[in-house]
């Protein structure tokens, strides 16, 4: 087991140092409120696994408003944008077709391809903007090996709060965890 | 974790049966569920999947030898010809094309109307959306003639120093069609990453935790992580519901930019978004009345789902009808000769049984829905479904044939049908259809389970105060 020494504060991991202290939740009003409790308590590196999205849990962690909509709006003007340059000057250009005398460039007939374009780069960013703020892929995970961990995919709400943060102690941040009702509380030590 | 409280709705008498059913029977923990949808993957492959895996690639294989035959020799395999140019080919492009229609009607456009019934179905009517589009973009593919210059369609830059029309309708169906295909493979993975995440922890096999856990990109349901996939979720479902609109006006107007009676037209557009949301959800049921039977999912995918998809199919059978009658309507009121007479000769003259047969199936066979009774009877369910997918596949039959048959001079008129070699195309189409759901149906969970678990009662907190936020705000 571990032996409590001085409070350490350290962003590295090695052999048998703790990565973060865990605990299981099964009730979801008692995990809002103890998101809010962690919140306020001045904790900031810490996280919830939820096997589903749970309302308003977010906003009690404390997570600030994704700027994911602006990426998303960022796709829409750059998918509208090619295709528009993209219809006028490759037919009005680089090769001026003529159809039945008709004008070489006409915003009328590109905005079905200025539509679907619109959305292929709305899409495209959406997703790709979603795994960057998510950090994703990352195939591997501090707590990975963490039985608790595991299980938050499929019907327990995890608690995990990193050792990185200012306010962690290992009694301490424990004890917050079990006086807010969560169960199976224990560190989380590197593995080897 | 035990789901103690039910969700009441505020009109529920006690005693009295409930205002709103429940979505999923037998009031399972969320671990049933998880180990209820997940277990499907790792059961034993059967013999009668192994079967009906080999009575499906067998299909499939006499569609890609068709194919290969359509390749070398050319298309005069076909029974196309002059005055018929698009028969079956383009005939079943629409049909496919209108099928998967629904995966994305049920995944979308019921996400931004909050109906929580979808959660049982959308997956897999997406993953039917998938494959649909698939066996559209095959037929599209086959009917150009020559399929090696395929890449003619698309603007890039080529040894002829030319670019394409864009002008043209079938070059906005090119845009449309692979943009739908795109972005429904993309809305369809962002909703597995959850599940297949679920998936890398429950499954025991090495190999099979290798692999989803590489699909999962290492999902572990971060609340920080929910926030932006919530918000991702709700961006893709609000660009799909234009999208899926869009898609069907585009390929009606491949025939409503022509000027040949029977196609120019301006309903087109409504009217086959209507046909396309009606054929996709008959062959959602079909599908699901199957699977759920199949692969005993009876407790997720209930008779008050299918009884709501009959509900949209009586909805929008009787809004094709409409279009059917309006377009008669319009025939004798726009006062063109050709116009009234093309559309006398579809329901008199030579293809008047395919008018028939769609009129029969579309319009008379769905009106057995207003009865609650038959919307929850499988086996009546069954059947019509079934007749609303050949309806829907002559609808689409007799307006692109009947139109081009009989044109402006008696002297180019004529009679088409297919040869074997299209038949072939059409049945290889439904193999690789039904082959690439039931690998679906075995190795990915056919069922959102992040999504169900987040419906269930209990699930969500109750009306929550956040004090000290409402103290900082005032």
């Amino acid at each position: 087991m571990m032996t409590e020494t001085a409070e350490t504060k350290t962003t590295l991991t090695w052999k048998g140092t703790p990565v973060g202290a865990v605990g299981e939740f099964t009730d979801v009003n008692a995990l809002m409120h103890a998101a809010e409790a962690i919140r306020d308590a001045g904790y900031r590196a810490f996280d919830i696994h939820t096997p589903y999205p749970v309302h308003g849990l977010d906003h009690a962690m404390g997570v600030k408003r994704s700027i994911l909509t602006y990426i998303s709006f960022t796709g829409m003007v750059i998918g509208l944008s090619s295709a528009l340059g993209m219809q006028w000057w490759m037919g009005a250009i680089d090769y001026p077709l003529n159809i039945g005398g008709k004008g070489l460039f006409d915003w009328q007939f590109s905005v079905p391809i200025d539509f679907e374009l619109s959305i292929l780069g709305t899409a495209v960013f959406t997703v790709l903007g979603m795994l960057a703020l998510c950090k994703l892929p990352t195939w591997w995970n501090r707590y990975q090996d963490d039985p608790s961990f595991c299980k938050a995919t499929d019907d327990t709400f995890v608690v995990t709060i990193d050792a990185e943060d200012d306010r962690f102690s290992t009694e301490g941040t424990q004890e917050l965890l079990r006086k807010l009702g969560a169960t199976n509380v224990h560190l989380v030590i590197a593995a080897s | 974790m035990a789901v103690s409280q039910l969700e009441h709705h505020p009109m529920d008498v006690p005693g009295l049966e409930p205002v709103r059913e429940t979505l999923v029977l037998g009031n399972p923990t969320m671990r049933d569920v998880t180990s209820r949808i997940a277990s499907i993957v790792e059961s034993k492959i059967t013999l009668k999947y192994l079967l009906t895996l080999s009575v499906t690639g067998a299909m499939a294989a006499l569609g890609l030898f068709a194919l290969y035959y359509t390749i070398v020799t050319g298309i005069g395999v076909w029974g196309l010809n002059n005055p018929v140019g698009w028969g079956w080919d383009i005939t079943n492009f629409v049909f496919w094309i209108g099928i998967g229609h629904a995966g994305t009607l049920i995944s979308a456009i019921l996400y931004l109307f909050r109906q929580k019934w979808r959660t049982a179905i959308n997956r897999s009517a997406e993953a039917m959306t998938l494959f649909a589009v698939l066996c559209a973009l095959t037929m599209v593919l086959a009917h150009t003639g020559r399929q090696w210059l395929f890449y003619w369609l698309i603007p890039i830059p080529n040894q002829m120093h030319m670019w394409v029309n864009f002008r043209s309708p079938l070059m906005w169906d090119v845009f449309a069609v692979n943009t739908y295909g795109l972005v429904s493979l993309l809305f369809w993975f962002v909703g597995l990453i959850p599940d297949l995440g679920t998936l890398r922890n429950y499954v025991r096999s090495a190999t099979a935790k290798k692999v989803y856990g590489f699909f999962s990109l290492g999902w572990t349901g971060s609340t920080r992580h929910w926030h932006h996939y919530e918000i991702a979720y709700m961006i893709l479902a609000g660009i799909s519901t234009p999208l899926v609109l869009s898609v069907h006006s585009v390929v009606s107007f491949d025939f409503t930019v022509g000027i040949l009676p029977g196609w120019h037209t301006t309903i087109f557009p409504p009217y086959f978004v209507a046909g396309a949301i009606f054929s996709g959800f008959a062959m959602v049921s079909t599908l699901m009345i199957i699977t759920r039977e199949v692969l005993d999912l009876k407790q997720f995918i209930t008779v008050k789902h299918l009884d709501n998809m009959a509900k949209i199919m009586l909805a929008t059978g009787m809004m094709v009808g409409y279009a059917y009658a309006m377009e008669m309507f319009i025939a004798w009121y726009s006062g063109s000769n050709w116009e009234r007479w093309i559309f006398i000769n579809r329901a008199m003259g030579d293809y008047a049984w395919a008018y028939w047969t769609m009129i029969t199936c579309n319009v008379i066979s769905p009106q057995i829905f207003w009865f609650r009774k038959f919307r929850r009877s499988i086996p009546v369910l069954f059947i019509i479904t079934i007749f609303v997918n050949i309806g829907m596949w002559f609808e689409r039959f007799t307006i692109i044939v009947t139109s081009l048959h009989h044109d402006f001079l008696p002297a180019s008129w004529g009679y088409y049908s297919p040869s074997w070699v299209e038949i072939s195309i059409f049945i290889g189409t439904f193999g690789i259809f039904l082959t690439a759901f039931l690998l679906f149906a075995k190795f990915v969970p056919v069922i959102a389970i992040a999504e169900i678990k987040s419906i269930m009662p209990g699930a969500q907190p109750a009306h929550h105060h956040d004090h000290k936020l409402a103290e900082v705000k005032s």
